[in-house]
């Protein structure tokens, strides 16, 4: 096909692995009473030699590997160099928060590297059947680290709803793949484009389009397909709640993005109001349950249903437009938010002393850093300008509005008022003066340090000089209008 | 010359960040963020003072203009500049930030990295709405501008931070979601957030009637919560009573007044006109209720909220008499107001500082024990009170000339009487804070009169006081050149006014208008 080993196009998929299966051995031959933490650290080392590779890829030239099974472009670099930044975040946090004693820690390094692996395979994958395979390994690793915490009883309690909830959408993703194929007789992306507008039987392509399009809603948990997320934000321990509120769902609006841009953008009609209608939905229905949480972690899960529907009102934009404002929603989205994640886990800890709104209170007196990079990542979250999250929520309602979805932005921007009185209830706890006796201030430990450092300047180079990534996020959608057919 | 001239607005914005930064970088060490802050406001005051002393009266359009493309799509621009409108506003507000930090020195004890690290922020977000000509940069320092303010409410609040700073942040928030829809909406339909461009495209008619409605309404809105005017007052209150000092003296009026001025009167003329009926009888409402509520005010705080309700409403009414000579007083009347309220702030905080209530009845018979604070009070509120000889005479004066000669004596008339109360309650309050016998309170400290910083403060602001009142002129003349021709001038209705024409911005020579 070209002249690329196909080696090179899944770099950073192999480094991963390769990391996994090491930790796991290491985790096997070293005697019970060592310390596990370094195994982390081979983690980390792992994720950032993955994220170089991504980099690296860039140098090769846009195209496919393995049968034109997986592709590398501009689109798959941004993506992964996300998803590996957003799990070496979760990393460093991880080191810094799990209890030195806590058992398995070596399978749970490695399921984070698997489902690394995963979500990096699935935002590459051209081929839909790798496609669904790489949602699985994505799916089972994080089924199994949101129980993590074996001894809480929502712990394994949200692990199985996650799972049963997570393998029915799954089998909904598959059952659509099916109908395509039986549309189209192919599972090959760039093919089912060339083929489906000609193709015999299109009530079929419609029906597959839905069915996939019910398991990617679930996996990026928009409504209707929503009501696992506060439930498995909530029994996961906080690290794995950070993972699963970013990285899955960065991945899984890639797949999004291929499935109806690149796959099916003939049936634009169709699927544009049917997402107008799924963001509209999400965004009313998360802030208005938003609205009543007292739990940080199920406010946070609704605020993140909430976002997916900030999100998709940038798929009425058209064209080019909508992908470059969904690419960098999602970056903001996800550096935003995984430092929320970073910042309450630093501030509750492993076991969660400080699991009600209320409980922040004092936060700004008892440890100004931390109680100030809350607010700011709050901010972000409300939309305050000059962060990413008001960039983000700017470039897709504007590309709503030229797209003509005027009522779906006046609803987004109300939306985003009602939103902000939760966000500035957590805020203004952490801000109001702390009762007399209450607990010291929270450790921040270097690897968390760096987390939190690494999730709050993306934030904020997001929301001051986003030149860069808004240039890579159009890259994106360039490779998309360039589809070899 | 020119290249200070490019750069100055930038300096003026990036100061206060500067500081805010080194304030938070270094440590809090005895009384360094405070020495900090100070530092940081008075050379940026020191920068604001370049622009009238370089402003080029005579020149429409704005001037030290700055237009640097930020980002790409949305097409956004870092596009500044000063014009008449503005440009004292701007220097009012370099020379409350020393005020504010003065106020702050002794009342602010806890955590003073994070307060002088907000308060410089919102220096810098207040110089954005001012200086911004970019609809979509104005809107973020718009909103930037709140979130230093309510957190620092929450955190230094006297009773109930949180709650206050969340109303204040839920009634400001809310409207200015309209406000983004209409500002995308214009960039929509013409690919620009330009002031200069949307003024022209609206001014050409190339807009429905309906659409400009709307659009008016949502910018009319954000606006006017902000300001506030009489029904959208509910926030004001609760955060007078409860924000710091140095930050309830600037929370209120000049954003809000301004905005409306520029940017619904400036883009949208006919609706602002067709709205106008119904703001002045808001304006004058609003004048006469803050006035009278101030009367039964307990708490002095609270007092203080209903006098800025009445001030601002006449202010409000100034600008919607849509009179040339209102315009005049109203800008002129925003500066008065800052002084002469940041003026009586400062002494508030002072007494609230030594005695630690608000209750006016817990007072009484300081003026023997404080006699500085007493005088530098009474002549604060002889200001506020529009004594002829002080600025507030003046701006008043311009109002209310306007309102009879443009709008309707009625009006007129009910807005004197608010004036009038305003007389009443503050000298009751004088007498019942600084006169009459010695309360237990006034015996129950040693008394802590003005300090030399404090003095060092309040000498130049009622001298400024005085000379505004005398010498207005200065003030004035540019004010005249800002208001005049960007205006849509054909708008005002005073009685040598032409037929209304569309309204060519920026390209009329302001013949006939006065």
């Amino acid at each position: 096909m070209n002249s690329v080993p196909d080696i090179l196009r899944i770099l950073p998929e192999v480094i991963l692995t390769l990391t996994g299966v090491a930790i796991m051995l290491i985790d096997a031959s070293w005697p019970a009473g060592w310390a596990r933490r370094p195994l982390g650290w081979v983690a980390t080392v792992g994720a950032l030699l993955a994220l170089w590779a991504s980099l690296g890829q860039l140098a090769l030239p846009a195209g496919a590997g393995f049968y034109g099974a997986v592709e590398t472009s501009a689109f798959t670099v941004f993506f992964h160099v996300l998803i590996c930044g957003l799990v070496l975040v979760v990393l460093l946090l991880s080191l810094d928060t799990l209890p030195a004693d806590s058992h398995h820690q070596g399978e749970f390094y490695a399921l984070i590297a698997f489902g690394a692996v995963g979500m990096c395979l699935m935002t590459g994958a051209v081929e839909l059947l790798l496609v669904f395979i790489a949602l699985e390994i994505s799916s089972i690793s994080t089924y199994i680290l949101t129980g993590y915490r074996k001894d809480t009883a929502n712990g394994p309690e949200a692990a199985i709803k996650y799972f049963l909830l997570g393998s029915f959408a799954t089998a909904f993703l598959l059952y659509g793949i099916a109908l395509i194929f039986g549309a189209t007789g192919t599972t090959q992306i760039y093919e089912i484009a060339r083929l489906a507008p000609a193709a015999q039987n299109q009530s079929l392509i419609l029906a597959g389009l839905g069915l996939m399009l019910v398991g990617i809603l679930f996996k990026v948990s928009a409504a209707p397909f929503h009501v696992w997320t506060p439930d498995v934000y909530e029994g996961a321990p906080l690290p794995v709640a950070a993972l699963l509120a970013t990285a899955p769902k960065a991945a899984a609006f890639a797949l999004l993005l291929r499935v109806v841009y690149q796959m099916l953008p003939t049936l634009r009609p169709v699927w544009s109001p049917l997402l107008w209608g799924v963001a509209a939905l999400s965004m009313t229905v998360g802030n208005l349950a938003a609205l009543r949480q007292q739990n940080v972690k199920r406010m946070l899960a609704y605020s993140s249903i909430a976002h997916a529907g900030y999100l998709l009102a940038a798929f009425s934009g058209l064209g080019t437009s909508g992908i470059t404002a969904a690419c960098f929603y999602t970056a903001a989205y996800a550096a935003m938010n995984v430092g929320i994640f970073a910042v309450i886990t630093v501030a509750s800890g492993y076991d969660e002393k400080l699991p009600l709104i209320a409980d922040f209170r004092g936060l700004i007196y008892r440890s100004p850093l931390v109680g100030g990079l809350l607010i700011f990542f709050l901010a972000s979250l409300v939309g305050i300008p000059f962060t990413g999250g008001f960039l983000g929520k700017l470039t897709s309602f504007s590309v709503a509005m030229k797209g003509g979805a005027v009522w779906l932005v006046i609803l987004g921007l109300l939306n985003s008022g009602l939103a902000a009185a939760y966000y500035m209830r957590l805020a203004l706890a952490a801000a109001q003066r702390p009762k007399e006796g209450t607990t010291a201030a929270p450790r921040v430990g270097v690897a968390v340090g760096v987390a939190l450092l690494l999730a709050a300047a993306t934030t904020l180079v997001l929301g001051v000089l986003p030149g860069s990534v808004f240039h890579a996020a159009e890259a994106n959608a360039q490779t998309f209008s360039a589809t070899p057919h | 010359m020119t290249a200070i001239n490019n750069s100055i607005l930038t300096l003026i914005l990036l100061l206060p960040l500067a500081g805010a930064l080194l304030v938070v970088l270094l440590p809090e060490r005895g009384k360094l963020p405070n020495w900090i802050a100070l530092a940081t406001s008075l050379v940026t005051f020191a920068l604001t003072l370049h622009l009238p002393a370089h402003f080029i009266t005579g020149q429409s359009g704005f001037q030290f203009e700055v237009n640097w493309q930020w980002l790409e799509s949305p097409a956004v621009f870092y596009h500044v500049g000063v014009d008449g409108l503005s440009l004292w506003l701007v220097v009012l507000t370099g020379l409350l930030a020393p005020v504010g930090v003065v106020a702050s020195w002794k009342a602010i004890r806890e955590r003073r990295k994070i307060f002088y690290a907000l308060f410089l922020v919102q220096q810098t977000a207040m110089f954005g709405v001012f200086l911004s000509l970019d609809l979509l940069l104005y809107y973020c320092f718009w909103e930037l501008s709140l979130v230093p303010m309510a957190i620092l409410i929450a955190m230094y609040g006297r009773r109930n931070g949180p709650q206050a700073a969340l109303k204040f942040f839920i009634f400001t928030f809310i409207p200015s979601a309209p406000l983004l829809v209409a500002i995308l909406w214009l960039y929509a339909q013409t690919g620009s957030f330009n002031f200069v461009t949307l003024q022209t495209a609206i001014a050409h008619g190339g807009f429905g009637a309906w659409p400009l409605l709307w659009l008016a309404l949502a910018f009319l809105f954000a606006f006017a919560v902000k300001v506030p005017v009489f029904p959208l007052h509910g926030w004001l209150a609760d955060t007078y009573s409860e924000a710091p000092v140095a930050l309830a003296m600037v929370v209120a009026g000049k954003l809000g007044l301004y905005s409306l001025l520029r940017f619904h009167i400036g883009l949208f003329p006919q609706q602002a006109r067709a709205a106008a009926p119904l703001l002045v009888a808001l304006a004058a409402v609003g004048v006469l209720y803050g006035a009278c509520l101030a009367l039964v005010q307990r708490d002095f705080w609270r007092l203080m909220a209903y006098a800025a309700l009445s001030h601002l409403s006449l202010i409000t009414l100034g600008i919607y008499g849509l009179t040339l000579t209102g315009w005049e007083g109203a800008i002129f009347q925003i500066l008065n107001h800052g002084v002469v309220d940041g003026a009586l702030f400062l002494l508030l905080g002072v007494l609230y500082d030594s005695y630690a209530t608000s209750e006016i009845a817990a007072y009484g018979g300081l003026a023997r024990k404080l006699p500085r604070t007493a005088t530098a009070f009474v002549f604060a509120s002889l200001a506020m009170i529009g004594l002829p000889m002080m600025g507030n005479f003046v701006g008043e004066f311009l109002i209310l000339l306007g309102t009879f000669t443009g709008v309707s004596k009625g009006w007129a008339i009910a807005a004197t009487m608010g004036v009038i109360l305003g007389a009443a309650y503050m000298l009751w309050l004088i007498q019942r804070l600084f006169f009459g016998p010695e309360s237990a309170l006034a015996l129950s400290k040693p008394p802590e009169d003005l300090r030399a910083g404090q003095l060092a403060v309040m000498w130049p602001l009622a001298a400024l006081m005085l000379v505004m009142g005398v010498a207005p002129g200065f003030w004035l003349y540019p004010i005249e050149q800002g208001v005049r021709p960007p205006q849509a001038a054909q708008l005002t209705r005073e009685p040598a006014v032409a037929p209304p024409q569309p309204a060519l911005p920026a390209a009329t020579d302001g013949e006939g208008q006065r």
